[in-house]
């Protein structure tokens, strides 16, 4: 690491107390206050530390089946998802072909679809509630993952050490495996573990396909706190969680730490046209697979939300626009759109102010920030969203009644994304270009301005574009912050999913339509923004 | 008059490294300093140390009478200059060279019409509004120095300027370099390797080992007296030791080889020979073992030497001569650590 250090000590200071100071408030004030506050109501016993409720759960023969399920789903749908995903990396980064750029937006936008959303998309396909659904549902989330994390590096390794290795004698599979794998271990690594966080607290998804009888952690943390009060188990189960989430985390950032050796990365220009029929054949196959996989479900719910008992119509989006008398809402769901909106713009604003404070301290001091601001997304939102209605509800931080709430916890959703999609530019930019400018009479801000900035601002965009898209989908935090009479869209579709009767269902299904619509603008303008960056995910 | 620049015992650390240890030395306008080493000899943190780019353990660092310490670098007013010539991507040539000049609070048209003047200095005004990805490695580093000299700095810093290019191309920038630095009342420090690019550049040279200043001279007191057995290897003498450990350097061109033996001449047998347009240089093993390396020019080898190189064969028996007058004996000192 470079660690250019400036000799004037208390310019440097303040650097660091930007950096990385106002990072760790904001993780301390809206994650790790809010989750102590949670769990001391299940592990205080008269002010004492009491962690029985933790071995308890370890105890408990049922609860250890929860866990046991909870680890082999996110471990077989993060396997599946990742072996599904390197042949989608290679064809949409190593290829070039008409319609990349539209078909690189397209697989993104499943990941950022709100669970309520794929879980109606697939119950709208006919899709009965089984292991297999959640595993299905689960690529479909999370191939995008593994597409763009994977893609983004292959596209700028240099080629030409696997030509090397060709003239050397090995074949192209031994070319792939000797070369080439070991070369994209990072990436994998990244990505297998953003899927494993994900799949270990995925919500939605096992509530509505897994059906009553498969539970994982995250389920029951929410059966037991929301529906049960038993706030004891929801704690020892929260923390058995988030030691599993932090060991993993530990342990992937340990080994790409360790990998991260000079790959000797290329400008991602020179991916050829597609022209023999093997390449064809391999594009061909992939793209049917994309199109089964992530374009079925989407095209479904589509046409479904305009399929009205009277033939094909606007009815169910019609819908959207009033409220009816018998309705479970307090305002009218188009209301909601606005309020995700302004809400996402927000997070966003927050997300890239304080991604891009912490994206500079992990250049600087190295990976343990980056480390613990992507804790939250491994942790239970049942978890987080009742410790903010906690903390949030006392004097002087009686938040609780405020809609503001939510693009705070929105953002810190969304950091880990952009500080991922500003570290690489950021950390790329050489640190000479910074003494040249210094040189040539730049003070600290204006080397910022003047270098840092024009370089990484693709990076900020995309940043600021996956936090308005993170936004737009988040509901697990969402459903216990959102009040009633400021709900968002997600929080729309799930009242409305819950409710018996045809047009609720097609007016969450015309919801998630709109929704998903927002999401793909979101993501069309990232990739236009994309172009010639070297951001992964 | 103070000095452009005055370094009084710089000392740079890297954690337990002594990057520099109590580096002097001393610049006037208009006199170009080369600082010659090999790599890891701390020449690069020299020139940070001076940019302000490398805290000091140690030292002083003065320029016209001024200390420099309370000034941050971009306070500083230096010209300095990379390797490869980090040029702004996103900047074209001629938003590249302006900078300084805008960073220095110069109105807008003036900084244009000085970025212009400094890209004719360097025979780049007609790239003024081409992007700098667009440009060879020549024409970069041209742009480089443009973007260096427009603020007129007193004191420009150039850090092995074209170690990257090619010959050629190295030689014709070095000798635009030359005749710029006598124009322009600037003093310039240079970095480099490459003892033929310092001794052509440098009004003085400056030879630094392991942070140290071995020794400082112009380039012909340098050549003919080295300080030191290190300068005098580095810069391509012959040094052997003897068995009473004591050191000597050979110059390489003051050693005569004859067919014939005579009775005062110690015999060797020729190992190596390279052809250098207008020399050879002839590697030899003498019957007590020493390796020297031998330079017979081309032109007048046959009739004053009675050698020609290209008659010479690898094995061959020779009698070696040496001029004592370009051979120094130094006292017992190790020659490597």
């Amino acid at each position: 690491m470079i660690v250019d250090q400036a000799p004037y000590s208390l310019r440097q200071a303040l650097k660091t107390g930007l950096t990385v100071g106002i990072p760790v408030i904001f993780l301390l004030g809206l994650f790790v206050v809010p989750v102590v506050n949670i769990l001391s109501r299940g592990l205080q016993v008269g002010g004492e530390l009491d962690l029985s409720p933790v071995i308890d759960v370890i105890k408990s023969e049922s609860l250890r089946k929860i866990i046991a399920f909870t680890f082999i789903q996110a471990t077989i749908s993060t396997l599946l998802t990742v072996i599904v995903g390197i042949p989608g990396a290679y064809v949409l980064y190593r290829y070039r072909f008409t319609g990349r750029g539209l078909v690189r937006a397209l697989v993104t936008v499943p990941f950022v679809l709100p669970t309520m959303v794929v879980a109606s998309a697939f119950l709208a396909l006919g899709v009965k509630t089984s292991f297999g659904a959640i595993l299905v549902a689960h690529i479909f989330f999370n191939y995008a993952v593994v597409v763009r994390t994977v893609g983004g590096l292959w596209a700028h390794l240099d080629h030409r050490t696997e030509i090397a290795a060709q003239v050397l004698g090995a074949s192209k599979i031994k070319t792939f495996i000797h070369i080439t794998l070991p070369a994209l271990r990072p990436a994998i690594l990244a990505a297998g573990a953003i899927c494993f966080l994900f799949t270990f607290t995925s919500f939605g998804i096992i509530l509505i396909l897994g059906g009553p009888s498969r539970a994982t952690l995250e389920t029951e943390i929410y059966r037991q706190t929301a529906q049960l009060l038993d706030f004891k188990t929801a704690a020892g189960l929260s923390v058995v969680q988030l030691i599993a989430v932090t060991g993993v985390l530990l342990i992937t950032s340990r080994l790409i730490t360790r990998q991260n050796i000079a790959l000797g990365l290329v400008p991602a220009d020179r991916t050829p046209r597609v022209r023999t029929r093997q390449q064809r054949l391999l594009l061909l196959s992939n793209l049917s697979f994309m199109a089964l996989l992530l374009g079925l479900p989407m095209a479904t719910l589509v046409i479904r939300s305009f399929s009205t008992p009277t033939g094909f119509g606007l009815a169910y989006y019609r819908a959207l626009g009033t409220l009816r008398a018998d309705s479970v809402l307090f305002v009218p769901p188009v209301e909601a759109i606005k309020n995700s909106i302004v809400i996402a713009v927000i997070s966003a604003v927050i997300a890239v102010t304080v991604g891009g404070l912490a994206a500079h301290a992990i250049i600087r001091y190295g990976q343990a920030l980056n480390t613990a601001l992507t804790i939250p997304l491994g942790v239970s939102a049942v978890t987080v969203g009742f410790g903010f209605l906690i903390t949030f509800d006392t004097a002087p931080f009686n938040f609780r009644s405020s809609w503001l709430l939510l693009p705070f916890a929105h953002a810190l959703i969304a950091i880990p994304f952009v500080v991922r999609a500003i570290t690489p530019i950021l950390s790329s930019i050489d640190p000479r270009l910074r003494e040249a400018a210094k040189t040539l009479g730049a003070n600290p801000l204006q080397v910022w301005r003047e270098v840092d900035l024009p370089i990484s601002a693709r990076a900020y965009l995309v940043g600021a574009g996956f936090a308005i898209a993170i936004s737009l989908g988040e509901f697990g935090a969402t459903a216990f912050l959102a009040r009633p009479d400021h709900p968002t869209l997600p929080v729309v579709i799930a009242r409305l999913l819950s409710q018996p009767g045809e047009l609720n269902f097609g007016a969450a299904l015309a919801a998630s339509s709109v929704l998903m619509v927002l999401v793909a603008g979101a993501i069309f303008a990232i990739e236009r923004a994309r172009v010639g960056s070297v951001g992964t995910f | 008059m103070d000095p452009v620049l005055s370094v009084q015992g710089v000392t740079v650390r890297f954690g337990d490294h002594l990057a520099l240890d109590q580096a002097d030395l001393s610049l006037a306008a208009n006199e170009t300093l080369a600082v010659l080493g090999p790599s890891g000899s701390g020449k690069s943190t020299l020139l940070r140390a001076i940019a302000g780019l490398e805290p000091l353990a140690a030292g002083r660092i003065e320029s016209l009478g001024v200390d420099l310490a309370p000034f941050p670098t971009h306070r500083r007013e230096l010209g300095l200059m990379f390797q490869d010539a980090t040029l702004f991507p996103h900047r074209d040539v001629l938003g590249n060279v302006m900078f300084g000049l805008i960073m220095k609070g110069e109105k807008r048209e003036n900084s244009i019409r000085r970025a212009q003047a400094a890209l004719e200095l360097v025979g780049m005004e007609k790239f003024a509004d081409r992007s700098v990805s667009d440009l060879s490695g020549g024409e970069a580093q041209r742009v480089a120095l443009a973007r260096a000299l427009a603020p007129e700095p007193k004191l420009l810093m150039l850090d092995e300027p074209f170690g990257a290019l090619d010959r050629p191309r190295r030689e014709e920038l070095n000798e635009e370099l030359r005749s710029l630095c006598q124009r322009l009342p600037t003093a310039v420090l240079l970095v480099t390797h490459d003892h033929t690019e310092a001794f052509a550049l440098g009004d003085r040279v400056m030879v630094l080992r392991e942070g140290k200043v071995e020794q400082t001279a112009t380039p012909t007191d340098l050549w003919r007296n080295p300080a030191s057995p290190f300068v005098a290897e580095f810069l391509g003498w012959n040094v052997t030791h003897d068995a009473q450990g004591r050191v000597t350097a050979i110059r390489p061109d003051s050693i005569t080889l004859t067919c014939e033996l005579a009775t005062d001449q110690e015999r060797a047998t020729v190992v190596a020979r390279t052809f250098r347009k207008n020399h050879w240089r002839i590697r030899v093993e003498t019957a007590s073992q020493q390796i020297l390396e031998v330079e017979i020019a081309n032109s007048n080898s046959e009739r004053t030497l009675g050698v020609d190189g290209e008659g010479l064969a690898i094995g061959q028996s020779v009698g070696v001569a040496i001029d004592p007058g370009a051979a120094i004996s130094f006292p017992e000192l190790p020659l490597k650590p």
